[in-house]
């Protein structure tokens, strides 16, 4: 019993009294120590990273700071506290006392609905298990660590509730989480963007700004569950995906700063010539990630939505800003593709509310892509990014049977074959891309190929060594 | 809608791709969302109705005719992460009771016809279950010789009808999961209840699946066994002989084929079925698709999945046989005497039509009514399974005959002979009557007192004696009589036929009639619905 300590496993969660949970993690702990090493970070796990550990929820004590060697990250467990006599706040059993035990009735549901969020955790971290060795700045490098510590830390967060909640078929989910590995042939991620790797900086901004955000719905949907420890472990999870989105908006801010600095130097505006990332060529990328990450929304009209959100299980995005909380008589106004065609249509809003969900989303990366264009402006750069339609690159839900361009208009396949690098990037922008990947190890030193951050970690300087090489 | 037809080609699948490759033959699943049997819902995610499994039915006769070379079939689907979604939840939503029930019956008929293949032509099957395979399509799967699932970590064997949806796997699979698979009943019932189903090792540990597969070895994997399968193959088959379409004529009160004539009063709510003798002595090659024992009866069957699946209404069938006598135990003669693989097709083809006719829940009365009445051999079997049997007396004119196909090589699903089930308990009486047939034709009086006929009546008599019994039974409640027949009718031992459609499917029926499935509030009316079922929590 060395490793199972509230020491070394910071809690809320009285770990120190829980028999049950102790003997779950002291056989788990091992396996996730020995995937991180395998699957974790290739070539930095002996390195001094300066690392932010949430070590409590309170104020000062989720965000401490110190240089730590990646496999003894404190993992943590931390839900947010609980609030006494909370009640159901929508679907079937309004006004009735959240469950603080799994309700038999939901079991399954429930167990579905967190392996799938955990599955995601742990898969990106194997996506972006190369990226290490690219990094356009220790400051980057770090960053990259953070979001893949905290990434290991919400698996630990869903494998607690799999393991206090679930029995031994907890056990057994939360041992397959570690066993399934990005983009294996046999064994692969449950979703689909999750078995793609992240082969360069670009996509890895792009997958923390549009990938993560995904993230930040789903727990925040989930945040409103009437199983009240699975709300208190979303809402407390959602505070570390903010510095992933953080990341992955001010990346991509930082590449198409650079390009714009590169376009005034050259005659011809040739951002390539210089070695940047072009404006157009982040178009594509920004297309790519967009719309792989609205494929994790699930489908347009599902009635698996429909039953979570009436079981009590997974609400809205900020349930409480609506009036309606019981959906039964509510529809939603939406585009469907019926017989061949894009036609608007009501469709009750329970089976909708992926569709809602997915909304709400959009508009969030809106206003990112609204700060990018800013970005733009203020280099008086002409150019402005646009988020495709929902229904361009689609490979779950209605819009996957058909072809439609970035504004949304349906062609035919051939059409979209024909135009496919023009809108998404072409194995040529991937080989340009990769190129300019070179890792860069002095402190405060920079990529060509972006702009600095306007300040540091922690208010340090962006000189300071953010990686002990 | 337009009544449904029941011929299909594989030039005209929507929904199934089949392939022969040497002894083995795929068939894809590759349902066609668009093209449902009736409007009003969409075939997703190769879910299945009617025009699916009319489709697999017809697949599955052509290979055993037209593909003897073939010795094992591997189900596959075209779809990435599923192999089959089962029956498309929707289309019950929308379906009649009636049409439920039919629907059920039918495809439980195709999947004992699969194993039958197996077991009596060699035709093995394989399951090559790559990705999800839930409810119906893991009870195609039970249905075949071998299943394989593919180990991906999400892939799942899984029966969501109760948990989901208040119904049960009705086509056979809660009872092949005990019964054939030989699953542990308390593993079964953690099964049954887990709507996500049950992956990889553990699958293949409880028995659910016979093989874990991943993904990288999949192909080669699927390959090898279905080769070992084939390798257990000693059957003969053969010649091959294509099936043409039968083409009936259709008319608005009659459907008329070449040996079999369906006509109807809608008004009386009853039918009658005529089937007529051979014209002529069997040819020397039986090889051949017009040869009366397979034309004759192929009629009689695709007749019997019109009357009940297009005509509810006609509870109250009649069937007559016309013809020569001689010439209909020429057939049955020259069929049992063949060793072709044809000729058993042909006789196993009898035996599925006739068994097809025992499981028509309409009340059957036999009528030999004419000195043409030609109830002889296989087509005493026709007599021997309806409810009664209303003989006419003439002197010797009207009688009945034996031959071979009488001796138990046309078994009801029970196992029993017909003649075994209506003399149950008395063998002797089995074994004098095939020895009288032996001498000659059986006239009615003696036909009657030997336990063959139920009623045989003078012509004084008989016209009013069969007209009452008729009305009188178009009056009963058709819900009771279904009951009540199908009790009688399978007297006896059961087997795993009678349990899927005595116990399972009558189980399936009732649910489906039940609030908590089909009311305003059940699940299965629900389904894909914002609301969630409510249940009536009281238990018989």
């Amino acid at each position: 019993m060395t490793a199972i300590s509230d020491e070394k496993i910071p809690n809320n969660v009285n770990l120190a009294g829980d028999r049950r949970l102790q003997r779950a993690l002291e056989a788990w702990q091992p396996s996730f120590i020995n995937w991180w090493k395998e699957m974790g970070p290739e070539g930095f796990q002996a390195k001094d990273i300066f690392l932010r550990t949430a070590v409590s929820v309170e104020t000062d004590g989720w965000a401490h700071f110190d240089y730590v060697k990646m496999p003894d990250y404190r993992w943590g467990i931390f839900l947010e506290p609980k609030k006494e006599g909370r009640t159901h706040h929508f679907g079937d059993a309004m006004g009735q006392p959240v469950w603080d035990e799994v309700p038999g009735e939901h079991r399954n549901m429930l167990r579905r609905l967190i392996v799938t969020q955990g599955d995601t955790e742990p898969a990106s971290v194997e996506q972006q298990r190369l990226l290490g060795q690219t990094a356009p700045s220790l400051y980057d490098l770090r960053n990259l660590f953070q979001v893949n510590v905290e990434e290991g830390r919400h698996l630990w967060a869903m494998v607690y509730l799999l393991h206090t909640y679930f029995g031994r078929d907890g056990r057994e989910e939360a041992e397959e989480l570690l066993a399934r590995r990005s983009g294996d042939r046999d064994r692969p991620r449950i979703l689909g963007a999750f078995n793609e790797p992240t082969t360069h900086w670009l996509s890895f901004f792009m997958f923390t700004m549009f990938t993560d955000r995904d993230g930040k719905y789903q727990l925040s949907a989930l945040s409103e569950s009437g199983f009240d420890p699975l709300a208190r472990t979303c809402r407390f999870m959602l505070t570390e995906e903010a510095h992933h989105m953080f990341v992955g908006e001010t990346g991509v801010q930082r590449v198409a700063k650079r390009a714009c600095e590169l376009m005034k130097q050259d005659p011809n505006g040739d951002v390539r010539k210089h070695g940047g990332i072009d404006l157009a060529t982040i178009q594509k990328y920004l297309n790519l990630w967009f719309t792989l990450s609205l494929d994790l929304f699930g489908g347009e009209v599902s009635s698996n939505a429909a039953d979570a959100f009436g079981a009590g299980l997974k609400g809205r995005h900020k349930e409480d800003r609506y009036s309606d909380h019981v959906l039964l008589e509510a529809t939603h106004h939406m585009h469907v593709l019926e017989d061949g065609k894009v036609v608007e249509k009501d469709v009750p809003m329970r089976t909708a509310l992926n569709e809602v969900l997915r909304e709400e989303y959009i508009k969030d990366c809106q206003r990112g892509v609204d700060r990018w264009n800013k970005t733009i402006r203020e280099e008086g750069v002409s150019f402005e990014f646009k988020l495709p339609s929902s229904r361009f690159h689609r490979q779950i839900g209605m819009w996957s049977t058909a072809s439609f361009t970035p504004a949304g208009e349906m062609i035919s396949k051939d059409q979209y074959e024909a135009r496919h690098d023009e809108w998404l990037p072409s194995a040529a922008d991937e080989v340009y891309v990769k190129s300019l990947m070179q890792a860069v190890t002095e402190p405060g030193k920079m990529a060509g190929w972006i702009a600095p951050p306007l300040k540091g970690i922690n208010n340090l300087p962006g000189e300071f060594e953010y990686v002990r090489l | 809608m337009d009544p449904t037809s029941f011929e299909t080609h594989p030039s005209r699948y929507h929904h199934w791709r089949l392939t022969t490759d040497g002894d083995l033959a795929t068939l894809v699943m590759q349902v066609d969302a668009d093209h449902p049997h009736r409007p009003g819902y969409e075939l997703k995610l190769n879910s299945y109705d009617l025009s699916v499994d009319i489709e697999l039915a017809d697949a599955i006769t052509r290979l055993r005719f037209e593909h003897p070379e073939v010795k094992t079939v591997v189900f596959t689907a075209d779809l990435d992460r599923v192999f089959c979604s089962g029956a498309n939840i929707y289309m019950l939503g929308l379906s009649t009771h009636s049409f439920k029930v039919n629907f059920c019956k039918f495809t439980n008929e195709t999947r004992l016809y699969l194993e039958e293949a197996s077991a009596e032509s060699g035709l093995k099957s394989l399951a090559a279950c790559k990705g999800t395979t839930a409810g119906g399509g893991y009870e195609l799967a039970l249905a075949c010789d071998e299943t394989v699932l593919v180990d991906d970590g999400s892939s799942a064997v899984s029966f969501p009808e109760t948990p989901l949806l208040a119904v049960l796997p009705g086509t056979g699979g809660l009872t092949r999961l005990v019964d054939k698979r030989k699953v542990r009943r308390d593993r079964a019932d953690v099964f049954c209840t887990v709507a996500e189903g049950i992956k990889g090792k553990r699958a293949k540990d409880w028995g659910l699946v016979d093989a874990v597969v991943p993904r990288s070895k999949w192909d080669e994997t699927v390959k090898a066994r279905a080769q070992a399968l084939a390798g257990t193959v000693t059957h003969k088959r053969g010649p091959a002989v294509a099936l043409p379409a039968l083409s009936p004529e259709v008319t608005a009160n009659r459907i008329a084929y070449k040996y079999v004539e369906l006509t109807f009063d809608r008004d009386a709510r009853t039918a009658a079925i005529t089937i007529s003798a051979p014209e002529a002595a069997p040819p020397a090659d039986l090889a051949t698709a017009d040869l009366w024992s397979l034309r004759a009866f192929r009629e009689l069957d695709d007749a019997l999945l019109r009357l009940r699946f297009n005509h509810p209404d006609l509870g109250m069938i009649t069937l007559r046989t016309r013809g020569d006598r001689a010439l209909v135990l020429a057939h049955d003669a020259a069929l049992h005497a063949s060793t072709s693989g044809f000729a058993k097709e042909v006789r196993l083809l009898q035996k599925r039509v006739l068994k097809r006719l025992d499981n028509t829940a309409r009340s059957m009365f036999a009528v030999a009514d004419a000195k043409d009445s030609c109830f002889a051999g296989v087509l005493l079997e026709v007599a021997l399974a309806a409810d009664r049997f209303y003989m006419l007396i003439d002197g010797d004119k009207v009688a009945v005959a034996t031959s071979v196909a009488n001796t138990g090589g046309m078994p009801m699903s029970s196992g029993l002979s017909r003649l075994a089930a209506r003399f149950y308990g008395t063998p002797a009486a089995v074994a004098q009557i095939l020895a009288r047939g032996a001498e000659g034709p059986i006239a009615s009086e003696e036909a009657e007192e030997l336990g063959l006929a139920t009623i045989a009546a003078d012509d004084i008599d008989f016209a009013d004696e069969l007209r009452i019994a008729i009305e009188e039974r178009a009056s009963l409640s058709p819900d009771a009589l279904t009951g009540m027949e199908a009790s009688l009718r399978w007297v006896g031992p059961e087997t795993l036929e009678t349990k899927i459609f005595g116990r399972l499917s009558a189980w399936q029926n009732w649910i489906f009639t039940r609030p908590n499935s089909t009311g305003q509030t059940g699940a299965l009316t629900l389904y894909g619905r914002p609301e969630r079922p409510t249940y009536n929590f009281t238990r018989t």
